[in-house]
């Protein structure tokens, strides 16, 4: 291991190539994490990442940095637990620290309703050997003596809780340049400042796209946009079942280090944790409407801190340094989008909302995978685009841990 | 970003007395299952002016029809049940 806080991966300034066998549009993690396998498990290295910004400008460098597999159906929860698996492994795989710290994760109940879902979650997670369980409020101010168990004192007091202990924080940036950085040593181009404009589809068949920096062949088109996944689908004529929402977050000044858990509260849409730059991480729930504006608001930061005030005290002496929005593209079920589309060629991993961060080594390289050897793997089968015109949704809006 | 929607019956209000409708889409009795799998599950999303619906919840309690622009948040009010009606 080379370098705890290495700087930002540096990109070979190459021009793009005319063509290329697979195209990646969209550089953060999915994106990057996609290239990586093709190229490390496949030996596919004629691989282009295309990115209009930085890498990880998107949701990938805005999410809240929190990896979990306490999911709530059967399909997601072996995916998470895979994904979670492959992230603990990843700081060697890539020879890049991405600083992951287990803290133990609280999904706290307020409400009778809420405290089923959680007793659920806890046996469906260990059926699935997944280390979650159920708790009283007594274990959880053992484990988490900050917590305010009376939540305020506005009547509605933490009476129970799912604790997954696996769960952990990564530094997101890391996974970015990480992934970048080895996918790059492979001979993966990575294209910063490249957009993308049009997807060329001749016959039914995707076949390339044209680019801020020319046109571009491609043997295989991958789109991994996050929130911008229906306006590049549309590129192709292909329409998909997302909204994009906007989400927000907030950190408050670094301080010595006080919070070792993470506590989210399922009935308050709140969740919380210390970086390991020890800044104070608060995030809430998505906006119900629908806006590709990343502009933050005042009413949000009010209701957010008053939420974060009442579940741990001690945070309303601190002081807020900087809040900001990401984009996330959400589907109906609240479960991914991944595979091939009616446009031969053209592969969509989309429907990340806000759960995309803590799946991408899975998902990259389930990507990787459908693209080299063109058969879905199984892990990724129940998340077929269309699987909602046979009613084969994978409801899980409970998981997203923002609803 | 916060944003007001002039609703045609209470005047500008924030957008935060509102419910969100979602994209405007009109229903065929008549279409075919592929019509109606792509009218209730696809959705343009699209970035930039979008026809959709919202219901003042907090004010005359109708729903309105408008016009927003998704990626800076303008809105042109086109249609509302009015009072009375």
């Amino acid at each position: 291991m080379s370098g705890l806080l290495r700087r930002r991966t540096y990109l070979h300034a190459a021009e793009p190539k005319r063509s290329y066998d697979v195209v990646v549009i969209g550089g953060g993690g999915h994106g990057l994490a996609t290239a990586y396998y093709l190229a490390s498990r496949h030996g596919i290295t004629n691989v282009a990442v295309l990115e209009r910004s930085y890498i990880g400008a998107g949701a990938t460098g805005r999410n809240t940095t929190i990896v979990r597999a306490n999911y709530k159906m059967p399909e997601s929860v072996a995916f998470f637990k895979r994904s979670f698996e492959l992230y603990r492994g990843l700081s060697d795989e890539l020879d890049y620290n991405l600083l992951m710290s287990r803290r133990g994760l609280f999904w706290l109940a307020h409400s009778e309703n809420v405290l089923r879902l959680q007793r659920e979650r806890a046996l469906l997670n260990q059926a699935f050997d997944v280390d979650t369980v159920f708790i009283g409020p007594d274990e959880v101010k053992k484990l988490c003596p900050q917590i305010d168990l009376e939540a305020g004192g506005k009547g509605h007091p933490i009476i129970g809780a799912s604790y997954h202990a696996p769960g952990s924080v990564i530094r997101h940036d890391a996974v970015v340049w990480g992934y970048a950085a080895a996918a790059q040593r492979l001979g993966v181009h990575v294209h910063e400042g490249v957009g993308v404009v049009g997807i060329t589809v001749e016959k039914g068949r995707a076949v390339g796209v044209e680019t801020t920096a020319g046109r571009i062949a491609a043997g295989t088109i991958v789109s991994a946009t996050a929130g911008y996944s229906s306006t590049v689908a549309a590129l192709a004529g292909v329409c998909l079942p997302i909204t994009t929402h906007p989400l927000q977050a907030f950190v408050t000044e670094p301080y010595k280090p006080i919070l070792h858990r993470i506590v989210a509260s399922a009935d308050m849409l709140v969740y919380i944790s210390q970086t390991s730059r020890g800044e104070i991480l608060v995030g809430a729930e998505i906006e119900r409407y629908t806006t590709y504006s990343t502009r933050s608001t005042f009413s949000f930061l009010a209701e957010c801190a008053s939420r974060s005030i009442d579940l741990l005290p001690f945070t309303g002496k601190l002081r807020i340094l900087r809040q900001w929005t990401g984009l996330c593209d959400m589907s109906p079920d609240y479960s991914p989008l991944m595979g091939p589309t009616e446009v031969d060629r053209f592969l969509v991993t989309a429907g990340w909302g806000t759960w995309g961060f803590k799946a991408i080594p899975a998902g990259g390289m389930a990507m990787a995978e459908l693209v080299a050897t063109g058969t879905t793997p199984a892990n990724i089968a129940p998340f077929r685009i269309d699987r909602f015109r046979d009613d084969r949704a994978v409801p899980d809006r409970s998981s997203a841990g923002t609803h | 970003m916060g944003f007001k929607i002039d609703c045609p019956n209470c005047g500008p209000r924030s957008y935060h007395e509102f419910w969100f409708g979602g994209e405007l889409r009109r229903y065929d009795p008549d279409c075919t299952d592929e019509e109606d799998y792509r009218n209730t599950w696809l959705r343009a999303n699209a970035a930039g002016p979008q026809q959709e619906r919202w219901f003042h919840y907090a004010g005359c309690r109708r729903w309105l029809t408008l016009e927003r622009d998704t990626v800076n948040n303008t809105v042109t009010p086109l249609q509302v049940i009015p009072l009375g009606g």
